[in-house]
């Protein structure tokens, strides 16, 4: 074989720590290597053309470039020596950026450690061999999780693009958080009237199928071939006949059930629609405090329902959705304050959260949007604002900032103005971070305009005395200790990752970070792709955002998955396993160990069995071959060889 | 068999608050639990010392420990949340720089030692439902504020011991003791603490604000479980009196007093009669 090695300087991010040159050099003394040189940036236009020369003039059979990580350029180079005529697979990048330069000072061992690096991806190039991918069609279905505004927005575009899309909901209605405002910010415009049409929109398309109160039971196979088996729980009411009309729900005796949708203000009916504009407009019947279900006596909704929809025997039911992509819009929920013993820890009514707060605002909530107070229905005549309650606070695990926070207190203290001019609202904040499009100004007319009462610091108790609140903490400007009497205070609680978003993304098969946000596959340049194939990312459970970024993002997921499905047909990776049916003793070690069920029994015309890999649904993740005790699979593109002659080139 | 644990009293309880010893021996006595004090113990430094030079103050802290594991012991309770401050940090600093530390201190040390309060020793080592099973004498109708200062809970990734903003150990063990206890917000503000010695006013606002706040709660008594709250509240209040223009007349005994009376041992014993602030309305007999 004849290989040529490029070293890159990557401006100075190698070269500073690393003698590009004496790696370039030294590579020539390895084998088969007729050619090395180092270069400036070889992942630009000019960089590329010089490999592909260079593979003319020297006749080069196969390449290697030390420099970056391969995650970010290995296709960008794979398509170089490609569109100079050699086969994609020809070619091995090797690391000595992160790896090397990035990670230590010392130019004489990094220099060394480079030329190690060098050494063993020639070695394992000589052992390579062109590999050819195969095409199968794409499923042009997208399945969307999660109904917020981010997943609604995802779901409308790719409807609009022509695709047929699923739509999965936990909740009993889609809408999400933002059907729970009252109204937004900056423009304090309602925010039911805004997400309200698409929420309708999403039921009256022909082209959206809607599972609420579903969840996702498991995923398999891979991008543009999905199959997702749907847990649709049980509602105890059957939706195809149930039309909304709310008479159960008038009639309904057990009437204090937690009321999820308003934040446990207030209290609903066992059988209960979340909201009047809730979509689907289906009643479900709470089992935890349905009479009936829990003590056998009632059945009251059953007499007077006009449809006879209920159904009382009704069991969870798992269906299969076949997609081609999917869209995550889980969203987010919110931290659970009751870790500050300072702040009452949930035993004071009148100490909410901002979620809360929300409800009581908006015109559909438990007190039909007048400003009362939970626990005595009075009209609070001083409110104080609690900031970053479970954000940017390390000592309860949260240290990042929420993000909305900020600007929803500031949009909550101006609406209280409005609707109860006399009462007085103070902010006790760390920092004001308002940096989106007429942001800051919203914020300054908070303070000048509707005066609002600021205060710098941190607030380091509530207690109650007499029917109000104390708030007592520190005004760091003023330098003084502050005492607030206050009737309400609303805590802005953090966001965090939704209620079970590591459990989906492991069914998913995509990362997420320590706090459980879905991982982006590049921070900047790959926002809502994931490192799964297939699987984008929209709205809150990527990171903290508001709605605009939450609507941008599902619109983007959106336009990823018409891209993808603008093809008809898939190349699938090549790099997966291949068993040797000569070397295969059939014990069928690999079928047990393979996580993805990509192996599979042969029968050969002598009537033996064999393992054989489905290239398709192989991840490529290498078990089998670690497992075949006589070596029969081997990872194409990685074989047993090719790893003994990298640690023998590193051990020389 | 008794538990046996080692015994740290530390200077306070051989004098100001003498009585917490006494009743803190009685309550073990009857709980069937053996203290055995650390022999030829030391100051643990204190204040003073941590701020000289924090290595050499960890290091006399730390003799202690080494006296008791010496001893054999893996288990030292002390009364005062200062000394159990001085000797937890001893710990740390042996483990944080285990050189400097064995070099100064001279003696054999593991680091392996653990310390604890007696506030501690009653909620986690014989917990609540025990001593609720052997109240005697339940201190019913009695109006009883948990007050914990500043330091027993804080900070807890030091202190591992109760909620930190919201403790309320001394809640469950009054309330198994049979008195009323209402939710105290000012549980964990601060006294004033040495103050009281330097500028005398400070503990005068600090201690009359919780004072005042008890009062508001119609109390009979506020529960402490440190020297040095019990002498601003109790020993001080007169001071604070002066300071505030009031006229409070609230009884502060120690946890282990009021617990130590509901489990049958008698006044004297427990030192009742040392407290400043008469405490006779608490309790059905006189000393
Ligand atoms: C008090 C408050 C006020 C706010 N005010 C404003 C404002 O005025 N302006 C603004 O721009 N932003 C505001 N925000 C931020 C705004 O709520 C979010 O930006 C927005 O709701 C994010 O939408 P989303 O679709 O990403 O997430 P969500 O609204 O959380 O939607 C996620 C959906 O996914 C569902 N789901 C979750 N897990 C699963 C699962 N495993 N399977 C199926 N479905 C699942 C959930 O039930 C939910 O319906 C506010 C936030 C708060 C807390
Ligand atoms: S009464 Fe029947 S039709 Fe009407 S909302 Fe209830 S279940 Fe649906
Ligand atoms: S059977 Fe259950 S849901 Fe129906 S009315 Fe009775 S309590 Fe309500």
């Amino acid at each position: 074989m004849r290989i040529g090695v490029f070293i890159c300087k990557c401006g100075t991010n190698i070269a500073k720590t690393v003698d590009t040159e004496a790696v370039a050099r030294k590579a020539l003394e390895y084998p088969d290597v007729v050619y090395a040189t180092d270069y400036m940036y070889t992942c630009s236009e000019p960089g590329q053309e010089e490999i592909r020369e260079a593979i003319t003039k020297h006749r080069l059979q196969g390449v290697v470039v030390a420099a970056c990580t391969p995650r970010m350029h290995e296709p960008t180079f794979r398509r170089a020596v490609e569109k100079a005529g050699l086969n994609r697979y020809m070619f091995e990048q090797a690391n000595i950026r992160e790896h090397v330069s990035w990670v230590n000072n010392d130019r004489e061992s990094n220099t060394l450690k480079a030329m190690d690096l060098v050494h063993m991806a020639v070695e394992k190039l000589r052992l390579n061999h062109p590999l050819f991918s195969s095409k199968v069609p794409i499923n042009k279905r997208v399945l969307v999780i999660g109904g917020g505004v981010a997943g609604i927005q995802a779901a409308l575009d790719c409807s609009e693009g022509g695709l047929d899309v699923v739509m999965v909901e936990r909740e009993a209605t889609i809408g999400g958080k933002m059907a729970k405002l009252d109204k937004t910010f900056p423009t304090i415009d309602c925010s039911s009237c805004i997400l309200g049409p698409k929420m309708v929109d999403i039921s009256q398309k022909e082209n959206i199928s809607l599972h609420a109160y579903s969840e996702i039971e498991s995923v398999s196979g891979y991008i543009g071939n999905f199959k997702v088996k749907i847990r649709k729980k049980a509602t105890y009411v059957d939706w195809n006949a149930c039309t909304g009309c709310g008479e159960c729900t008038q009639k309904c005796p057990s009437k204090k059930t937690h009321d999820k949708f308003n934040e446990g203000l207030g209290s609903t009916t066992a059988i209960n629609i979340p909201f009047p504009q809730a979509i689907p407009k289906r009643a479900r019947i709470n089992a935890e405090s349905c009479l009936y279900l829990t003590k056998g006596k009632c059945r009251k909704c059953e007499k007077v329902c006009p449809a006879d929809a209920i159904r009382f025997d009704m069991e969870d039911e798992i269906i299969t959705e076949e997609v081609g992509a999917i869209v995550v819009a889980t969203g987010y929920d919110m931290f659970d304050y009751s870790v500050y013993g300072e702040y009452g820890g949930g035993r004071y009514p009148d100490v909410i959260t901002s979620l809360q707060y929300e409800r009581i605002l908006s015109a559909s909530g438990p007190y039909g949007g007048h400003i009362v107070r939970p626990s005595d229905g009075r009209e609070p005549k001083d409110i104080v604002f609690l900031s970053c309650v479970g954000s940017r606070d390390a000592s309860v695990g949260r240290p990042y900032c929420s993000g909305v926070c900020c600007m929803y207190i500031a949009k909550q203290a101006i609406i209280t103005r409005d609707h109860l001019p006399d009462c007085n609202c103070y902010v006790s904040y760390m920092d004001i971070r308002s940096p989106g499009k007429n942001y800051d100004e919203f914020v300054r007319r908070a303070q000048e305009e509707y005066g609002i009462n600021y205060i710098r610091g941190r607030v380091g108790k509530i207690y109650p005395k007499g029917n109000r609140l104390i708030v007592q903490g520190v005004d760091t400007l003023m330098g003084v200790q502050m005492d607030i009497e206050a009737d309400l205070v609303v805590l802005a609680t953090g966001l965090e990752a939704s209620d079970g978003a590591r459990e989906l993304a492991e069914k998913l098969r995509i990362s997420y970070d320590q706090y459980g946000w879905y991982m982006e596959s590049h921070p900047k340049l790959r926002p809502v792709e994931t490192n799964t194939a297939g699987v984008y990312l929209a709205g809150v459970c990527q990171g903290p955002k508001d709605i605009p970024a939450s609507v941008a993002q599902g619109s983007a997921a959106a336009a990823k998955v018409l891209v993808l499905f603008s093809r008809d047909t898939i190349e699938t990776d090549p790099q997966v396993a291949f068993v040797n049916e000569r070397v295969c003793i059939s014990c069928g070690k690999c079928i047990e160990v393979c996580p993805f069920g990509a192996i599979q029994w042969k029968t050969l015309r002598d009537g033996s069995q064999k393992a054989e890999v489905l290239p398709t649904v192989c991840q490529g993740c290498g078990l089998c071959n670690a497992t075949c005790p006589p070596k029969a699979v081997q990872l194409q593109h990685c074989t047993d060889d090719q790893i003994l002659a990298e640690v023998n080139a590193v051990c020389e | 068999m008794p538990k046996r644990i080692a015994y740290y009293p530390g200077c306070s309880c051989e004098g100001m608050a003498n009585e917490y010893d006494q009743s803190t021996r009685a309550l073990c006595k009857v709980l069937n639990i053996d203290l055995v004090d650390i022999p030829d113990w030391n100051c643990c430094g204190s204040t003073p010392s941590n701020s000289y030079d924090p290595l050499l103050g960890a290091a006399l802290a730390g003799r202690n420990l080494a006296l008791a594991e010496a001893e054999g012991f893996d288990l030292v309770m002390t009364p005062c949340p200062s000394c159990l401050k001085s000797l937890k940090t001893a710990i740390k600093v042996y483990n944080d720089q285990k050189q400097d530390f064995a070099h100064l201190l001279n003696m054999p040390f593991s680091g392996k030692i653990k310390v604890i309060s007696v506030l501690q020793l009653l909620y986690e080592e014989v917990g609540v439902e025990k001593i609720k099973e052997r109240i005697k004498k339940p201190l019913t109708d009695k109006v009883i504020i948990p007050y914990y200062g500043c330091l027993l809970s804080r900070p807890p990734e030091f202190a591992e011991f109760d909620d930190p903003e919201n403790p309320v150990s001394m809640d469950e063990l009054l309330l198994a003791a049979g008195a009323k206890v209402p939710d105290f917000p000012y549980k964990t503000e601060c006294c004033g603490a040495a103050y009281g010695v330097t500028i005398n006013n400070i503990v005068g606002k600090l201690a009359g604000r919780i004072l005042d706040m008890a009062q508001s709660l119609k109390t009979d008594a506020v529960a402490v479980a440190c020297p040095l709250c019990q002498q601003n509240l109790d020993l001080r209040q007169s001071q604070v009196n002066r300071f505030c223009h009031r006229n409070f007349k609230i009884p502060v005994p120690y946890i282990t007093q009021l617990i130590g009376y509901a489990l049958g041992i008698d006044l004297k014993e427990l030192g009742i009669h040392k407290l400043f602030v008469n405490a006779d309305n608490l309790f059905k007999e006189t000393v």
